[in-house]
C-alpha cells in the first residue's frame, strides 16, 4: 500500500510523509482533526490538514517555547498557556517545581481528548494537578485577566484558521495587560522563509513590538514545519532575553532536555541577516 | 398562503439565468464583453460565473422596466415574503426606493411630514419633486447624543397644522435602531388621508425575525423602502420598494422616471436568491444574529466606559421600540468621539465598523459574523480604552439643532448661489447639503438658515475626523449660500 500524507508548504512545494495507518479522524466545531502513524516520524497530528506535531521532532518546538523564558524569569509561578491542546507545552512546564498553576486555554476540547488517547508521549502531563483547563477562545479569556501571570505561552496554529485572533494587536495588548510587571510572553512566530509565512511573521512581530517594550525573536530547526526554519517571539516588560539569562540557576534545576541548553539559548537569538532585515522593516 | 414555503423555494430570475446558460445562446447583443470573453482581466477578477450572468434584458429574462414574466414572478414572491401587496425590484440602491416612494405621493408644492434625521436620499427626493418638508423634531437622548424617533403627539400637531400634507415619512428604525410608534402613526395619518412612507433601510430583518420591532407593511404603511443589501444579504445597491394599497402601475411609472433601463441581473438575481433565503431561513438566521449581538453588548458593557445600549432606552414615545440586532455603542465616557474609536479600530486593529459619529459607534452584526470576530471587536475596544482613554471634558454632545427652513429644498437648490467661507456663512441661507457620511443625515439641507451652532458643529466634526460631504467645496471650507 502506498499511503502518503502531504501538505503544501507553498502552492509549488509539497511535503510528504509515508503513512502506516490512520489512528483517528474527527471533525469538531472548529476544525478537522487527524492523527496518523508513520515509520519515520512516529505518530503525528494534523488540524485541517496542516502539520501540528510529530512524535519525532515535537521536543524541539516544545523545549524551545518553554525553557527559553523559564531560564530568564527565575520565579515563574503562574502560567497561562493558549492553544497547546496536545499537551507538549504542559509536559515541559510541569518539569518546574516552582510553577504553582497552569491555566490551559484551548478552544477545541476534541483536540485534547484525541491527543490524550493517541499521543500519550506528548500529552503525558495533562493530568497534572496544577493544570486548569478552559475550553474557550483565547482572546476572550485573556481579556478578562489583569496583572495576573508571570508567563504567557501562545502556542497557536497558523493565522488562517481558529488561531486567527491570536495574531492580532488586540490579543497581544490584552496579553500585556494580563501579565505582571515583570511578565514574559512567548509565542509561535511562524517562519521567515516562504513568502506567505513571512508575511504572517512580520505582521505578528509588528504588532508585538507595538505592545511590549522588549521584543526579540529566536529560532529553531523543526524538520516537519514549512522550510524547517521556525521562529519564536520573546516579548517582555522587564527581562532581556539574553542579558537576563540566569544560566547557572537554570542548570542547577537539573532539568533534562534533548534540544535546549543555555549556550544554545543565546545563540538562538542570533538571526540570519535577511530575517533581521525583515524584523527591522516592521519595527517602529 | 397555502404552501407559501413551497413557493418561496423558487427563485425565478436565478432559474431563468441558469436556463439561459444551458441553452448556449450566441450573444449578438449588449453587454459587449460577451459573457466575459471580451474582457479577460475583468473576468479573472470577478469570475466567469459573475460575467456569464451579466446579461441584457431579453425575452426569457424579462425586462425590469415592464416586467411580465420572471421578474414579475420574482416581485410577486418578494411581495408574499414581506407581506406586501406588491414589491418592486430596485437596482439604484435604497436611495432610489426612497425617492420613488416620495415622488409617487408628492408633487411640486405638496407638503410631506418627516423627521429631520432622515437620510439625504429623502431630502434629495424633495429637490427632485419640489415638495416641501414639514420637520418634526425627533427628540434627543441627552446621555447618548442621538436623535430618536417621532412622538405621536408631535406628529399629530404637525398633521393638524398641515391638513393638506400628502404623507408622513418615518425611519423604521433609525441607523441606531430606534423605532417610532408605527401602528399609531399609520392610523393617525390615514385618518387625515395622508400616506405613510417608511424608510426601512435598516429594517429588512423586521419582516423575518422573531421578537423584533413591527415592520411597516405589517403596521399598515403604504410604502416601505427596504435595503435588502444591508441585513438581507443581497448585493450592494439592490433594494426592494414594498407597497400596500396604492396604484402600483403609477408607482412603476415613477420608478421608470428615475431608474436605469439596463437593470443588472447580478443585482436582480441577488435579490431573488436572498429573498428566498430569508423566507425559508429568516427566523433562525436573525435568532443567531440577535444572540451574537446580545453577547457582544454584554461583553462591551462589562469592559466599563462604553455603553452598548438596548431596550432600556425605550420610553413609550420617541423610543417606542429598539432593534436589538443593532450594536450601537456610546463612547463618551472614555473621552473619545465615536469617530475616533472608529478610526482607531481600522488603523490600529484592522477592524472596519459601520460608522462612528461624535459620541457613538455602530458595528453591523449579520449572519456573516462569527463569535471569533466578535471577540476581536470586544478585545480591541477593551485595548482602546486601556491605551487611549481621555478625560471627557470638552466633548461636544450632539444636540438637535432645529432647522429653520426658509425655502423649499428645490427652490433653494436651483437658486443663484455663491461660495462664502464658513465663518462668514452665519445668518445666510444654505444652498446645498452638509453631512457626515456615514450616517448621511444632513446637518444642513438646501434652503435652511445657517446658524452659529451649526457652524460650530461642522467645525467640531471636521476636527474629530468625520468625513464631511455635500458641499461643492470638498474641503468644506466654503459653503454655497443663496444670493
Amino acid at each position: 500500500m502506498d499511503l502518503w500524507y502531504s501538505e503544501k508548504h507553498t502552492p509549488y512545494v509539497l511535503f510528504s510523509i509515508k503513512v502506516d495507518k490512520q489512528l483517528y479522524t474527527g471533525k469538531s466545531e472548529f476544525q478537522r482533526i487527524d492523527i496518523f502513524e508513520s515509520k519515520e516520524f512516529g505518530r503525528f497530528l494534523t488540524l485541517d490538514g496542516y502539520m501540528m506535531l510529530t512524535e519525532r521532532d515535537e521536543f524541539i518546538y516544545h523545549e524551545m517555547i518553554v525553557h527559553v523564558p523559564m531560564a530568564v524569569h527565575p520565579s515563574v509561578k503562574k502560567v497561562l498557556v493558549i492553544g497547546a491542546g496536545d499537551g507538549g507545552v504542559a509536559r515541559e512546564l510541569t518539569k518546574y517545581k516552582q510553577i504553582k498553576s497552569i491555566d490551559l486555554v484551548e478552544i477545541d476540547k476534541q483536540v485534547i481528548d484525541a491527543c490524550k488517547k493517541y499521543l500519550p508521549k506528548t500529552a503525558s502531563a495533562l493530568d497534572d494537578k496544577r493544570i486548569d483547563f478552559y475550553y474557550q477562545d483565547g482572546l476572550k479569556f485573556v481579556r478578562k485577566h489583569k496583572n495576573e501571570y508571570d508567563l504567557i505561552i501562545v502556542d497557536s496554529t497558523d493565522p488562517f484558521g481558529p488561531g486567527e485572533g491570536l495574531f492580532t494587536k488586540e490579543f497581544y495588548g490584552n496579553c500585556y495587560n494580563a501579565l505582571k510587571d515583570d511578565g514574559i510572553m512567548v509565542n509561535q512566530h511562524e517562519s521567515p522563509f516562504y513568502a506567505e509565512d513571512a508575511i504572517a511573521m512580520k505582521r505578528a512581530h509588528k504588532r508585538i513590538a507595538q505592545s511590549f517594550p522588549i521584543c526579540r525573536v529566536y529560532q529553531a530547526h523543526i524538520p516537519t514545519y514549512p522550510s524547517g526554519h521556525w521562529l519564536f517571539g520573546f516579548a517582555s516588560k522587564q527581562y532581556h532575553p539574553i542579558k537576563g539569562l540566569a544560566a547557572s540557576e537554570w542548570r542547577a534545576l537539573g532539568i533534562k532536555t534533548d534540544y535546549y541548553n543555555t549556550k544554545l539559548h543565546a545563540g538562538a537569538f542570533a538571526l540570519p541577516n535577511y530575517v533581521q532585515e525583515m524584523l527591522k522593516e516592521v519595527e517602529e | 398562503m397555502r404552501d407559501l414555503k413551497g413557493r418561496q423555494k423558487r427563485a425565478p430570475i436565478k432559474e431563468a439565468l441558469d436556463e439561459l446558460k444551458s441553452m448556449r445562446v450566441v450573444p449578438f447583443d449588449v453587454p459587449g464583453h460577451k459573457r466575459g470573453r471580451g474582457n479577460k482581466e475583468l473576468t479573472k477578477f470577478l469570475g466567469e460565473q459573475a460575467m456569464g450572468i451579466d446579461v441584457n434584458s431579453m425575452k426569457p429574462l424579462d425586462n425590469l422596466c415592464h416586467p411580465s414574466s420572471v421578474i414579475k414572478e420574482a416581485e410577486i414572491l418578494a411581495a408574499e415574503a414581506f407581506g406586501a401587496k406588491y414589491a418592486f425590484f430596485m437596482v439604484g440602491g435604497t436611495t432610489s426606493s426612497v425617492q420613488a416612494m416620495i415622488m409617487s405621493v408628492c408633487k411640486r408644492g405638496d407638503k410631506i411630514i418627516l423627521p429631520r434625521n432622515v437620510h439625504r436620499s429623502a431630502i434629495n427626493a424633495l429637490i427632485l419633486t419640489g415638495a416641501e418638508p414639514v420637520y418634526v423634531n425627533p427628540e434627543t437622548n441627552e446621555r447618548l447624543g442621538i436623535s430618536l424617533g417621532m412622538r405621536l403627539s408631535e406628529i399629530e400637531k404637525a398633521v393638524k397644522a398641515n391638513p393638506g400634507a400628502k404623507a408622513v415619512l418615518i425611519n423604521n428604525p433609525t441607523y441606531y435602531g430606534v423605532c417610532s410608534y408605527l401602528p399609531g402613526i399609520v392610523s393617525l395619518a390615514h385618518k387625515y388621508n395622508m400616506k405613510v412612507l417608511a424608510d426601512e433601510a435598516h429594517g429588512t430583518h423586521f419582516y423575518f425575525g422573531d421578537n423584533l420591532p413591527t415592520p411597516a407593511m405589517r403596521a399598515g404603511a403604504d410604502f416601505a423602502s427596504v435595503s435588502m443589501h444591508k441585513s438581507g444579504g443581497s448585493l450592494t445597491q439592490s433594494s426592494f420598494l414594498l407597497v400596500g394599497d396604492v396604484n402600483k402601475d403609477y408607482v412603476r411609472q415613477i420608478i421608470n422616471l428615475i431608474q436605469t433601463t439596463s437593470g443588472s441581473y447580478l443585482l436582480m438575481s441577488s435579490l431573488d436568491i436572498s429573498r428566498k433565503k430569508l423566507a425559508l431561513e429568516g427566523k433562525p438566521i436573525f435568532e443567531k444574529v440577535l444572540e451574537m449581538t446580545e453577547y457582544a453588548r454584554e461583553e462591551i458593557n462589562s469592559i466599563g466606559g462604553y455603553y452598548a445600549y438596548s431596550k432600556e432606552i425605550i420610553n413609550g414615545s420617541s423610543v417606542f421600540d429598539f432593534d436589538r440586532t443593532k450594536l450601537s455603542v456610546n463612547t463618551f465616557d472614555i473621552g473619545l468621539a465615536g469617530i475616533e474609536v472608529y478610526d482607531l479600530l481600522r488603523d490600529e486593529y484592522d477592524i472596519q465598523i459601520e460608522f462612528g459619529d461624535l459620541g457613538n459607534i455602530l458595528a453591523y452584526i449579520s449572519i456573516g459574523d462569527s463569535y471569533k470576530g466578535i471577540e476581536r471587536l470586544v478585545g480591541a475596544l477593551s485595548e482602546i480604552k486601556r491605551i487611549y482613554q481621555k478625560d471627557k471634558s470638552g466633548m461636544l454632545r450632539h444636540e438637535y439643532i432645529s432647522p429653520k427652513v426658509e425655502l423649499p429644498p428645490q427652490d433653494a437648490f436651483y437658486s443663484n448661489k455663491e461660495q462664502v467661507s464658513l465663518e462668514k456663512a452665519t445668518g445666510l441661507i444654505c444652498g446645498e447639503f452638509v453631512m457626515c457620511y456615514p450616517p448621511g443625515i444632513p446637518i444642513l439641507a438646501p434652503g435652511e438658515r445657517i446658524t452659529k451652532d451649526i457652524i460650530e458643529y461642522i467645525e467640531y466634526s471636521k476636527a474629530k475626523g468625520c468625513l464631511l460631504t455635500g458641499p461643492e467645496d470638498e474641503q468644506v471650507e466654503k459653503l454655497n449660500i443663496i444670493v
